[in-house]
């Protein structure tokens, strides 16, 4: 009697994770909305702003004026980064979701094949406004190669090298333009307790994308013409080497940062002028002020890639918007892309957001500096690369994002990792990716 | 366990004769019994055994990201998680090995220091005395705050600029500027444990303490007369005493400890759980949600299903046969 009892009370327990399998299946979501045409739309937006209420803030006035053109209501979710790639795989498995959402462009091609999306053929296209008027560049982020792209870009993003401009005129230095320039600059600044360089090296989103772009600057591929993951190559070893080497050899970051996990603890050590220089995304703005840094005391040039190496800084990094496919107001839904796309849209939305213009011929109004506008263009239009378009790509960002953390973290409580060890931790996602396929 | 339906008015009666009499004439039709219990049966099949069945089913199917949309479609595997999860030889394999192994230390010494620290507590409280109700109070303070709040606070003090090292460099254990991590690397897994024992041990205390209440005072008298000594008094009478709630304690202690979730996803963070304090509901849930590989992540879920059924089975017999011999 006892006995059965307990085994039931342990099946119980263990059966969690069966449960929350289950709760996939009929977690709660908002409704498809209203099914009567022209009723009422329902869009999860991501946390675009300082916070959640700041985004409802930005949203409601741009979707009133749409509301107020087409009769079409506009029901507002914003979703925290943390949870909405959960809240969207959840309304993919169970069919209940919204019409419209905004996406992580590199999860597009997973999204993409799950087959949940509607495909943005040439009439769906046609009723956005064509696909024409976006960033050739940015475009191409919008589902898996070769296949009709089931999103299109809203908001554009670039890496940058942020700079404190008074450190390095102080110092007699000039932005640098190779990453050897970098490193050698950053030792010099490095002195006491300022850091020549700030790294979220604690984020496994973050240093994911740094695995990238050092590979396409070594020239090296991530994943084959087949789609199977080639992260233990040498280009790409050696480039997260080179990452690692930061903080290893270099000790241009300090060990702190292997702590860093949300995307602002570095910005904020720039801020307070702890370090000389960080990479990030031309969203900073917004944070650098809030933590007291003039804009006029900063300046941005491309991240450099090593003498000699391909001249890529960024990946075309960004947020893509989606429909789902069983939505009841496609016509609805595909009316408020093209509004969200459109060039008085985007213009006003640019600036609370710091994002670029995925619109061609649109005019920057992320920042006021027409110099950091011009070089963001440039990253954006010119030096970066699309991450992987193949399926795999979630799972590349998590296994080898983690793999990174776990180098940092090594290099911070240990000292040091081999290269032998960079290629094992490497080899270890390569296997999970695959596992994941 | 024997259902008494007899009035307390019928003081008399005696128990044992009446009872049958009295359940036949209260329960016409013999419907009622099913009636009652069908929404608690009914409840519990929903919620505990469809989703151990579905979980099961989804462990012999290739359910990735690219099946969720229509996860008919993802294609039959038979065992082949499983051989993915178990060939030690594979990253995959390995990194569950290696959870497995993390997770069978963390429990074994949170569940050991969670009850010693709630023995000795409730021991010290066991004779009354002045104040005595403020200490229980206090005691049971870290089972009483949302464990949240509890676990977040932790995590500010283990930061490297947090209250733990500051108290370390206080009394000279760590230098100034070269402070030791603790939610990253090998010092994880110990700022791990802490947390679960100071989460843990005021269950321990409450129930060892409950159990205390029903130890004969008389014995302590007794043996302290034939020169027991506190220890002595413990191990002979206490412990013994203590037997079936030990029993229960140490089974469930095992069991939420072996599959804690919250503490660690909370202490580092969705997706940061460090490689050395890797535990196995961790594992479970980055390899189904983080991965997306939801087959996989089940085939784990059934293993460690298997792995908890066997050892409670083992468990229950161990100690009912030596409650038996005993008795």
């Amino acid at each position: 009697m006892k006995f059965s009892r307990h085994k039931k009370l342990a099946g119980a327990i263990v059966g969690t994770a069966a449960i929350a399998l289950l709760a996939a299946g009929c977690s709660s979501g908002s409704g498809a909305g209203g099914s009567t045409k022209g009723a009422t739309l329902t869009y999860w937006a991501s946390n675009q702003g300082t916070s959640l209420a700041n985004d409802k803030a930005v949203l409601t006035p741009e979707l009133n004026k749409f509301t107020k053109q087409t009769g079409i209501k506009v029901k507002l979710e914003v979703i925290g980064w943390n949870n909405l790639q959960t809240r969207i795989n959840t309304a993919v498995s169970s069919g209940v979701g919204p019409d419209v959402v905004n996406i992580g462009n590199t999860w597009a091609p997973y999204l993409g094949a799950t087959g949940a999306f509607l495909p943005y053929d040439s009439a769906n296209m046609k009723a956005i406004g064509g696909q024409d008027k976006f960033v050739a560049t940015a475009l191409a982020t919008g589902g898996q190669q070769g296949k009709t792209v089931t999103s299109v870009p809203l908001y554009g993003l670039a890496y940058g090298l942020y700079y404190n401009k008074k450190m390095f005129s102080d110092a007699g230095l000039t932005p640098p333009t190779t990453w050897e320039d970098m490193v050698t600059d950053a030792k010099k600044l490095t002195t006491g307790s300022v850091h020549g360089m700030g790294l979220e090296a604690g984020s496994y989103t973050e240093n994911v994308h740094f695995a990238f772009i050092t590979a396409e600057q070594n020239g090296g591929q991530l994943f084959d013409s087949a789609g199977k993951p080639t992260f233990t190559s040498d280009a790409v070893v050696s480039g997260v080497q080179r990452y690692i080497d930061l903080m290893q050899t270099d000790k241009v970051v300090d060990t702190s940062n292997a702590q860093y996990t949300n995307g602002t603890e570095a910005s904020a050590d720039f801020a307070k002028g702890k370090v000389a220089m960080i990479v990030n995304q031309d969203n900073a703005g917004p944070n650098l002020t809030a933590d007291g840094m003039d804009p006029s005391a900063y300046g941005v040039v491309a991240i450099p890639a090593p003498a000699g190496g391909q001249q890529v800084s960024s990946g075309i990094q960004g947020i893509n918007l989606s429909v789902f496919k069983n939505t009841k107001n496609q016509a609805a839904a595909l009316k408020f892309v093209k509004f969200m796309t459109s060039a008085a849209t985007q213009g006003v939305l640019g600036k609370p957001y710091a994002s670029i213009p995925v619109l061609k011929g649109v005019t920057p109004t992320f920042t006021s500096d027409p110099v950091i506008a011009k070089t963001f263009s440039d990253i954006y239009n010119n030096r970066s690369k699309p991450y992987p378009l193949v399926p795999l790509e979630g799972a590349f960002e998590t296994n080898v994002g983690n793999a990174l953390n776990n180098l940092f973290a090594t290099v911070a409580t240990k000292g040091s990792v081999s290269t032998a060890q960079i290629k094992a931790a490497l080899q270890a996602a390569q296997d999970k990716t695959n596992a994941a396929g | 366990m024997a259902v008494t339906t007899e009035r307390p008015t019928v003081a008399s009666r005696t128990p044992g004769a009446a009872a049958p009499k009295n359940r036949k004439r209260h329960l016409p039709g013999g419907w009622l019994p099913f009636a009652l219990i069908a929404p608690a049966v009914i409840l519990e099949i929903l919620i505990h055994i469809a989703p151990m069945l579905v979980g099961i089913w989804i462990s012999f199917i290739k359910l990735t990201q690219l099946y969720i949309a229509n996860w008919g479609a993802a294609p039959f595997l038979g065992f082949g998680n499983y051989q993915v999860s178990l060939d030690f030889n594979s990253a995959l394999g390995a990194s569950l090995l290696q959870s497995f192994a993390i997770t069978c230390a963390y429990t074994v010494v949170v569940v050991a220091i969670s009850w010693i620290i709630g023995m000795a507590a409730a021991v010290a409280l066991q004779r009354a005395f002045r104040g005595r109700a403020i200490f229980r109070t206090l005691f049971l303070v870290p089972y009483a705050i949302p464990m949240y709040a509890g676990i977040i606070a932790w995590k500010f003090m283990f930061q490297q600029t947090g209250a733990v090292n500051h108290f370390l460099t206080q009394i000279g254990l760590a230098s100034a500027n070269h402070e030791p991590f603790w939610l990253i690397g090998g010092n994880a897994l110990p700022a791990l444990m802490t947390v679960a024992i100071w989460k843990t041990w005021p269950f321990a205390f409450l129930m060892l303490m409950a159990g205390l209440q029903s130890v004969n005072e008389d014995l302590y008298e007794a043996a302290a007369l034939d020169g027991a000594r506190p220890f002595r008094q413990w191990r002979s009478i206490t412990l013994p005493g203590l037997g079936p709630v030990n029993r229960v304690l140490v089974l469930v202690l095992f069991l939420w400890t072996f599959n804690d979730f919250n503490t660690p996803y909370i202490l580092f963070g969705v997706g940061n759980a460090p490689p050395q304090a890797d535990l196995i509901s961790i594992h479970i849930y980055n390899t189904s949600f983080q991965n997306q590989s939801f087959g996989l992540g089940s085939s784990m879920s059934v293993l460690l299903l298997l792995f908890l059924l066997v050892v409670t089975g083992i468990y229950l017999l161990v100690s009912n046969r030596r409650a038996k011999d005993n008795a």
